[in-house]
């Protein structure tokens, strides 16, 4: 599983500092620490607080990219913003993140996808909301590959998340993103990827990193690619390593937890 | 109608190394070897890479090593001198010479680190190909023995080893100081290879400079186990694993003309047939399935062996029209 880290977002006070700002430095610090924490993607999200999200991504794209040669998920919903940010990427590989699964987006963003030639989060949600069951999230990925095939993706160009809510508040959703997981690695060949927001699995409980890490490893098996998540939770990243193992991802050796951090 | 032919897609690939320098690069050799930068598994060509064509190191050793009767038919007339020895050998199509000072060993003669360095520079004045070279076997007198022989090669940019879990400091300072490249030798033993690999990089020396000795076991002898070994390291490689892509090689001679349907005579096992055909063939056929394993050099002693592996090897390069 890959580790999209999930620091570089205007939502921490450093960073929504910085952005107002335009001070380079906290976003440029936290790119190296991610990556040497075990990150394989940076995501970056201006948070809810940029006055002008066209002119404020592009920036903290281009400082980013000064410093790390990591590919970058690209987070917003403002597709103008989106846009500007892949031009200033310059060059394929970035993952567009996010779209629901509403047709309107779709034709909005798979084009720009191939264009740039960027994969894209695809999220289980729609205009009517989350769905509960696994069938219906599968229904909606579904959805998404056929989409992609008509614009010229590859479904493994697709990242789908199946949305993932808060144990303590919809505890029967677990297992049914599981199951949407399990099942989405099935629907085509090549199949799509899926990643999942990590953290989401854990809001307001007192055993956050427990809850995160003992989440990821389960969801690995069910066949997770990817995940936002801290990069810098110690525990988080070698439970990954490890789970990365006893699924035969990467070949044993005895020192696997720094090894996978130096990818 | 047309079918689309399943391919697989890799994302990673083996390191490209040269062995050997030419005057412009600091060292003497006329000619260099560059192996590996391969992109898809063995000779699957329609699904990737194999820019470069495998290569043969034959091997000489500093004292006469009382081989078989068939290689002391070939080589009576040089065995007892390296340098007309190696010569030879760059005569029957070597592409590097691979040199095992043997006869530093304290059981061996025990000769001196400065004595042996001056044999590695006078083969190395007396052919052009690029060098291979390979301590005794005794730890203590190999970690004493190469970092001299590297100083003294230093800018020839040799395949120096062997490294090992146990016994890899002195030897990977040695190459990193006087810039050789290192031969990493795992017991038949994927997880400890990866491991080895990573401790060397730890100490400073760029993955790119290493070349995998996995261990070889000849045909008959566990061949499958080396075979799997080669295979699982190179889908862990093609998968992005840094510390598994480097070229790889296999020391077949030495593994092949011991085992007993080379030694056995046709007095003994009439059935069997000539037993000098025989021999030659057990080399040729061992190199030939570990080189569809993923084997980039491979050290072979018989002239013979060495041209059936090489037409073999040409053969295989051929780009299918798929």
């Amino acid at each position: 599983m890959l580790i999209i880290g999930e620091r570089i977002n205007g939502m921490f006070k450093d960073i929504g500092l910085a952005i107002r700002e335009h001070d380079p430095k906290p976003l440029q610090e936290w790119a190296v620490k991610q990556k040497e924490g075990g990150a394989s993607y940076l995501d970056v999200n201006t948070g809810p607080n940029s006055e002008d999200q066209t002119i404020d991504l592009p920036w903290m794209i281009n400082v980013v990219k000064e410093v790390s040669d990591l590919p970058l998920a690209i987070d917003t919903t403002n597709y103008d913003a989106m846009e500007a940010a892949l031009i200033a990427y310059g060059k394929p590989g970035a993952l567009i993140n996010s779209i629901g699964c509403e047709q309107e987006k779709i034709d909005r963003v798979f084009p720009m996808a191939a264009k740039y030639q960027a994969d894209v989060v695809c999220l289980c949600i729609n205009k009517v909301g989350i769905p509960k069951s696994a069938e219906d999230r599968v229904a909606m990925a579904m959805e998404f590959v056929a989409n992609a095939e008509a614009y010229g993706l590859q479904p493994d160009n697709l990242f789908i998340d199946p949305i993932i809510l808060p144990v303590n508040v919809a505890q029967e959703h677990g297992v049914e993103a599981l199951e949407t997981i399990r099942q989405i690695k099935m629907i085509s060949n090549p199949p799509p990827k899926t990643t999942v927001g990590l953290s989401n699995i854990s809001q307001k409980s007192p055993f956050r990193p427990l809850i995160n890490r003992t989440f990821a490893v389960m969801a690995m098996t069910a066949g997770l690619d990817s995940a936002i998540c801290d990069a810098n939770d110690e525990a988080l990243v070698d439970a990954i390593a490890t789970a990365r193992l006893i699924l035969n991802q990467d070949i044993y050796c005895d020192s696997y937890a720094k090894v996978f951090r130096q990818r | 109608m047309a079918t689309n032919m399943l391919k697989e897609r890799y994302s990673g690939k083996i390191n490209t190394v040269t062995i050997g320098a030419t005057k412009e690069q600091g060292g003497t050799r006329t000619s260099t070897v560059t192996v590996g930068g391969d992109s898809t598994m063995p000779f699957l060509q329609f699904e990737g890479e194999m820019p470069l064509k495998p290569v043969v190191a034959m091997e000489i050793q500093d004292i006469n090593p009382n081989w078989h009767p068939v290689l002391n038919d070939v080589y009576a007339e040089v065995i007892d001198n390296p340098v007309a020895w190696a010569k030879k050998c760059v005569e029957f199509g070597a592409d590097l010479i691979y040199i095992k000072l043997a006869g530093a060993h304290p059981d061996n003669g025990n000769k001196s680190p400065e004595d042996c360095a001056k044999i590695v520079k006078d083969v190395l004045a007396a052919v052009g190909v690029p060098v291979i070279v390979i301590g005794c076997g005794d730890e203590e007198k190999d970690n004493a023995l190469l970092p001299v022989v590297a100083e003294a090669a230093s800018g020839e940019n040799l395949l120096i080893g062997l490294a090992k879990q146990d016994s890899y400091k002195s030897i990977a300072a040695a190459a990193m100081v006087h810039k050789h490249k290192l031969l990493a030798q795992s017991p038949l033993d994927i997880n400890i290879c990866k491991q080895l690999n990573i401790l060397i990089s730890e100490l400073g020396l760029a993955p790119e400079n290493i070349i995998i000795d996995p261990a070889t076991a000849a045909l008959g002898y566990g061949i499958e186990y080396t075979y799997s070994i080669l295979e699982r390291g190179r889908l862990g490689a093609l998968q992005g694993d840094k510390m598994l892509s480097m070229p790889v090689i296999c020391q077949v001679g030495y593994e092949a003309w011991r085992a007993k349907e080379a030694c056995a005579t046709e007095e003994d096992f009439p059935n069997w047939g000539n037993q000098a055909e025989r021999a030659i063939l057990w080399e040729a056929m061992t190199a030939s399935g570990l080189l569809q394993g993923g084997a980039h050099i491979m050290v072979l002693r018989h002239p013979e062996a060495v041209r059936l592996f090489k037409k073999n090897a040409e053969q295989l390069m051929i780009k299918p029209e798929i």
